[in-house]
């Protein structure tokens, strides 16, 4: 864990650190690890922001601002431009100043007509005959033109039916920013102060203003909402990449795929072994590899021994067939264990498939099993911190000092953390190719876990004031060698990363 | 060829708290001062006028089955012929028009019903149609006029007489209302 989420859990007890300067300040100090610290100013020059839905909205209109002091257009159209261009604001001006001659093509892509251009003829026709009653091509009422409205792509429908229209785009359909006019085939896009123009109803509003956010945030590369469950901050970063982010809510996650942080596996690794995880192929391999089907019902077997002589057990089959080629028992006559009706080579190949998918199996078994127990644990030590927690102060009550007792806390931070990491080296191994330093990654490994298994173990201990001098020593010794190891781990996959170390297995 | 996949569900969007607008601002009045609210009898009188329209002048080879609208306004029956010189010359088939008390906004449900149905590349043995007008596309100034008129062009312009592709899983798999299912339209050809 960080220096930041220490720094919560001291405020709880201190009114916080960096003001009073008093010397349990200077004794929390020497707690944090020099590793810590490192670890804080190799991400010191990614300075990352996390923002309420307000500051958002805000973040939007500067955007919008910073665009349209270039290009002087209405607010809503250069909404509708950035959006189009999925808010990269230097995309949009170079496709603006590239087509500076003739904008139509540009303006066309966008979905919103030209306001260079004049108005169309059918427009101005509607307007000089602005005294004639309209039928509006929706609910074929004849109106007067003042109840009729439209955009300027020229298609006008009567108000009524313009906000029943943007209600059902918003609420049953949940479109945003993507709503196009309503005639079939117009493509040109509705801008937000039309909406709010037609749309009276505050909640049919806020709906929409959630939308246009939310496609804000999720078109533009530099956001990412926290994922966490009820969570309505985003995070903002100078450049998009694989990062660790701490969100305002405490959670922690990789900015580039917004899982939880997941260091020393890549984004991409890991979104193959979560979509493996799953989906049942896993399942279905098992099924490949171990059974196969009655060639009569079609009835699911699996043979675990015996002659190749089968009677499926359907009570409404009851087929004689041989299990090696699927075959009709009845020419097979008396050779039980042979099958000569059988191709050498094809069953040969049958065999060796069945061999390689047992052992791919076997291997993601193997991977899996372990990823998913240090996740395991991970759940329970959510546990073990209430659990210390009471423990810190049951000492504290046996003549200890608040300061004393803070090396169990620390200890399950790092215990965490190095779970964490390990479950995340599981996945990261099982796509990796076996050479040196594949070798060296896996003593690393060898060596975190079995030192984080001791310290989980000797944190699982009973703690009483007669060991308790013992016991501090040995885990404060085997939290710094945990976190040590870890450190260690991680620079050694980074430093093959930059060094083009790891081969793949696919 | 065609695709299909089931639709997923809607994402939720994260920005749930957003400030309310500062004044709730009045309804919309239209010019006899009446608020303006969304009434059932609206898309009656839609429905109404566009089945006098069908009626008086219907586009060619395209009758509306009057009984079935007496009963009950929100699901019309409409026979189409093919037309001659296509394919389909001579046959007749049978149209079922659902509305619910969305319509014009949301689309109607449109299939082939009746013992006819047409052997097209985008229409199911079910009856079930791949258009994009009937779903995505579908824009509250189309009517139920421009919807026949569609289908009519869609069978007229076919070349060969087949079944779309994936058929029989479809028709095993799907729901009963087509408008469930998240069409994907690759073929603009036909």
């Amino acid at each position: 864990m960080d220096s930041d989420n220490d720094n919560d859990f001291l405020d709880n007890v201190d009114s916080g650190n960096v003001s009073s300067g008093d010397d349990d300040d200077d004794f929390a100090m020497e707690v944090d690890m020099p590793s810590s610290t490192e670890r804080q100013l190799e991400t010191d020059d990614y300075q990352y922001k996390v923002l309420t839905i307000d500051e958002i909205v805000l973040f939007q209109r500067e955007t919008i601002d910073e665009v349209n002091r270039v290009v002087k257009l209405s607010a809503h159209i250069t909404r509708i431009l950035l959006n189009h261009f999925k808010w990269d604001k230097e995309k949009l001006l170079e496709k603006y100043f590239d087509s500076s001659d003739d904008n139509t093509e540009f303006f066309k892509c966008a979905h919103v007509i030209n306001p260079f251009n004049k108005l169309p003829e059918a427009v101005q026709q509607r307007q000089t005959s602005r005294s004639q009653c309209e039928e509006c091509e929706i609910c074929f009422s004849l109106l007067p033109p003042d109840s009729m409205t439209g955009l300027e792509c020229g298609h006008r429908f009567c108000l009524n039916c313009w906000r029943e229209y943007l209600t059902t785009k918003i609420v049953t359909e949940g479109l945003g920013q993507t709503i196009s006019c309503a005639a079939h085939g117009c493509d040109i896009l509705v801008d937000d102060v039309t909406v709010t123009k037609l749309v009276p109803d505050a909640r049919v509003r806020v709906k929409y203003q959630q939308l246009i956010t939310n496609s804000f945030v999720e078109c533009n590369q530099l956001l990412r909402w926290c994922p966490s469950v009820d969570c309505t901050y985003a995070v903002k970063v100078p450049y998009a990449e694989s990062r660790r982010v701490h969100c305002k809510c405490g959670h922690v996650f990789c900015f580039a795929c917004g899982e939880n942080w997941h260091d020393p596996v890549q984004c991409r690794w890991l979104k193959k072994w979560i979509k493996k995880c799953d989906d049942d192929s896993e399942t279905s391999n098992w099924i490949a590899a171990n059974t196969k089907e009655c060639p009569r019902c079609s009835v699911t077997i699996e043979k675990d021994g015996g002659c190749n002589h089968m009677v499926c057990k359907n009570q409404n089959c009851k087929h004689d067939f041989c299990w090696v080629c699927l075959g009709p028992w009845e020419p097979h006559g008396s050779s039980w264990y042979n099958c000569n009706r059988y191709d050498e080579d094809e069953a040969k190949a049958a065999r060796d498939a069945q061999e390689r998918l047992r052992s791919s199996l076997a291997r993601y078994l193997h991977y899996y099993n372990r990823y998913m127990n240090h996740m395991q644990s991970m759940k329970f030590e959510n546990k073990l911190y209430a659990s210390v927690k009471q423990k810190m102060e049951e000492m504290q009550q046996h003549n200890m000092s608040w300061i004393e007792v803070q090396f169990l806390k620390k200890a399950v931070d790092i215990l965490c953390q190095c779970r964490q990491t390990l479950m995340y080296t599981y996945v990261f191994a099982y796509y990796l190719k076996k050479n040196n330093q594949s070798q060296i990654f896996e003593d690393n490994q060898k060596d975190l876990e079995s030192a984080t298994e001791t310290l989980s173990e000797y944190l699982e201990r009973d703690i009483t004031s007669e060991n308790l001098a013992d016991i501090k020593q040995k885990v404060q010794d085997k939290y710094r060698y945990c976190e040590k190891r870890c450190t260690v781990l991680l620079k050694h996959v980074h430093e093959g990363y930059e060094k083009d170390w790891w081969d793949y297995t696919e | 060829m065609l695709k299909l996949f089931k639709k997923s569900k809607d994402k939720i969007p994260k920005s749930e708290i957003i400030n309310e607008p500062k004044e709730p601002q009045k309804p919309a009045v239209s010019k006899c001062g009446k608020p303006l609210l969304l009434d059932n009898s609206r898309w009656e009188r839609r429905l109404h006028k566009e089945l006098m329209s069908l009626i008086k002048e219907p586009p060619p080879g395209v009758t509306v089955d009057t009984e079935s609208v007496q009963q009950n306004l929100s699901e019309w029956k409409i026979n189409i012929k093919g037309f001659e010189g296509t394919l389909y010359e001579g046959e007749d088939f049978q149209l079922l028009f659902k509305f619910n008390n969305k319509y014009p906004f949301d689309s109607p449900e449109v299939t082939f019903i009746g013992s006819n149905i047409p052997v097209h590349p985008h229409v199911y043995s079910n009856g079930h149609i791949c258009l994009s007008i009937l779903t995505e596309d579908w824009s509250p100034a189309l009517s139920v006029q421009s919807v026949c008129l569609s289908i009519a062009s869609m069978l007229s312009s076919c070349r060969e007489k087949k079944r779309p592709p994936d058929n029989t899983l479809y028709v095993k798999t799907c729901n009963k209302n087509p408008k469930k299912t998240k069409w994907w339209y690759h073929d603009d050809s036909v």
